[in-house]
């Protein structure tokens, strides 16, 4: 045998080192917490960054979010993007689906992880808002394409486990989005060693929200003075109200056909 | 459409990094989506609905678009409510006339774009990018142009260095011109303009504007039988977009009928609007 070949790793072997491989990379990096609230679905992670995002706009009524090596989860964010506007522009804006989208990522993380030199080192959510909170859809998907179809909260990256045992205890159905923000930052500030919590600050944190009132493209990203009004506890502000940025102006209706772009206006009358 | 038929994966054109315009991305993966993506035979002349008169005027602070609603097949008219003002995202509008199911079309194609653009660069277009990118869509279109069936928009945004709204019009070869005050396209547009010119004050208020705009498609529906007038029977109005700081929004029917009784008042016994 030749230097260069390798030894004979068995099958179970091989992927175990990659699973490891891609949870190490995806520990290393800070948390994210999913959580559905009265309105919506919000997105909440430690970034301090303003311009590298972790957590983005998919479509109309789908966000993604995702931890690991950015340059991987940019490309599949990318991705969805492309997925999503030529479904949508195919056919109507109404059969762009999370359930879709969750789909094509599982296939496409489960044939990397088997075929490449290397798995990709990422752990995303793709999230859906619905018209009700019975009908909001949560998928988790893993390094190797498993997918998950999760309840109410989920958190990932490092120290998830922590995070996700304080959710178990603490995240109920109904909670409003300024209950919902405090109690995932307190978990993301918490020390997993279960040293001295850290104090995030606003200026430290990501977080966006799916609004199921919004009309048409539900994303929206909380920022600046809106989130530390949310995140104080003697403030009132317990939700996002709803035409603060002009967005809700919006005169596009949830539909590709220009025709029908203001349906409530339009002077038909035959 | 469907990724990857053959495992679900997304294929790998999707995950390269790069073009932020859905345009490029849809000519590379399913070209025969775009409206300039069909081969047509050559020589018979098609006859196929047409749009007809778009009105466009700046005021202080921003700028109003309206449309009539009539499309025509030659002496029918193929449609008396069709829309052919639409807001193509938070700060601009588009009006269309020419070869009606193209011109739709195109419009759509433009609102994805502008869309796809915002989520991927994770910032709004320039205003002159959006203008150049329909011209870039218009110029696509060339081949169809030659065999009639033309498209020619009008653009309007606002641009939110300056605070002003701005005009841009097309010629059927992509030429993207800007227009300062006004401007208007479509068959009707001969009557429209003469009747801007006469009409339209620097820096008037919306209110103003909108009733410029409604006068000038009246003054076009008196004289162009392809133009539609006000129908006060179907309560059918023209549509008027307004783009301004606050953002894109049409102005509810409500606020229009007003507007257009009292030019109808206005032209009793008076039909040319003589001042």
């Amino acid at each position: 045998m030749t230097a260069g070949m390798p030894f004979y790793v068995s099958p179970e072997q091989l992927m175990k080192d990659r699973a490891d491989f891609a949870r190490k990379g995806i520990a290393r990096g800070r948390a994210i917490v999913v959580l559905a609230y009265d309105n919506g679905i919000a997105f909440i992670g430690e970034n301090p960054s303003r311009a590298l995002h972790k957590v983005s706009e998919i479509y109309d009524r789908i966000a993604f979010a995702a931890v690991g090596k950015y340059n991987e989860f940019e490309n599949l964010r990318v991705a969805g993007v492309r997925y999503a506007d030529l479904r949508g522009y195919s056919y109507d804006r109404s059969d762009v689906t999370a359930r879709g989208l969750a789909n094509a990522y599982a296939q496409t993380l489960g044939a990397v992880f088997t075929q490449e030199s290397k798995p990709y080192e990422v752990e995303i959510v793709v999230a859906e808002v619905g018209a009700t909170p019975d009908t909001d859809q949560v998928y988790r998907l893993t390094y190797d394409g498993s997918v998950a179809d999760e309840h109410g909260f989920v958190a990932m990256g490092g120290g998830a486990e922590q995070i996700e045992t304080g959710l178990k205890e603490q995240w109920r159905e109904g909670l409003n989005l300024s209950e919902a923000l405090v109690l995932a930052v307190g978990l993301l500030g918490a020390d997993p060693a279960g040293g001295q919590a850290r104090e995030l600050a606003p200026s430290q944190l990501e977080v966006a929200v799916l609004d199921r009132n919004r009309p048409r493209r539900t994303f929206r990203r909380i920022t600046g003075q809106l989130l530390e009004r949310l995140l104080s506890t003697d403030d009132p502000t317990l939700d996002a109200p709803p035409a603060d940025d002009g967005a809700d102006t919006s005169v596009r209706d949830a539909t590709t056909n220009p025709q029908t772009q203001r349906p409530a206006q339009d002077g038909r009358s035959e | 459409m469907t990724p990857g038929a053959d495992s679900g994966r997304l294929p790998a054109a999707y995950l390269v990094p790069g073009s932020s315009s859905f345009t490029e991305f849809l000519s590379a993966q399913a070209p025969t989506l775009l409206p300039s993506g069909r081969p047509l035979p050559a020589g018979a002349a098609l006859d196929a609905p047409h749009g007809t008169t778009i009105v466009t005027l700046t005021y202080a602070g921003g700028v109003v678009m309206a449309g009539d609603r009539r499309a025509t097949m030659g002496n029918l008219i193929a449609n008396r409510d069709m829309e052919k003002v639409f807001a193509t995202d938070e700060y601009s509008l588009v009006g269309i006339a020419g070869t009606a199911g193209l011109a739709i079309e195109l419009v759509r194609l433009f609102q994805v774009e502008l869309e796809h653009y915002e989520k991927i660069e994770g910032t709004l277009m320039s205003l002159e990018g959006k203008a150049n990118r329909l011209a870039a869509m218009i110029r696509g279109n060339l081949a169809m142009a030659m065999q009639g069936l033309s498209v020619v928009p009008l653009f309007a945004g606002f641009d939110a260095d300056t605070g002003v709204g701005r005009i841009f019009s097309y010629d059927v070869t992509g030429g993207c011109y800007e227009e300062h005050d006004h401007h208007s396209v479509g068959s009707g547009s001969l009557f429209a303009r003469g009747s801007l010119k006469k009409l339209y004050r620097r820096g008037g208020t919306l209110d103003d504007a909108v009733r410029t705009a409604v006068e000038a498609l009246y003054d076009a529906a008196d004289d162009d039988s392809a133009t539609g007038g006000p129908d006060v029977g179907r309560r059918i109005w023209p549509t008027v977009g307004v783009v301004d700081d606050d953002g894109t929004r049409f102005v509810p029917d409500d606020e229009i009928a007003p507007v257009v009784d009292a030019i109808l008042a206005s032209r009793v016994g008076n039909p040319g609007g003589a001042r």
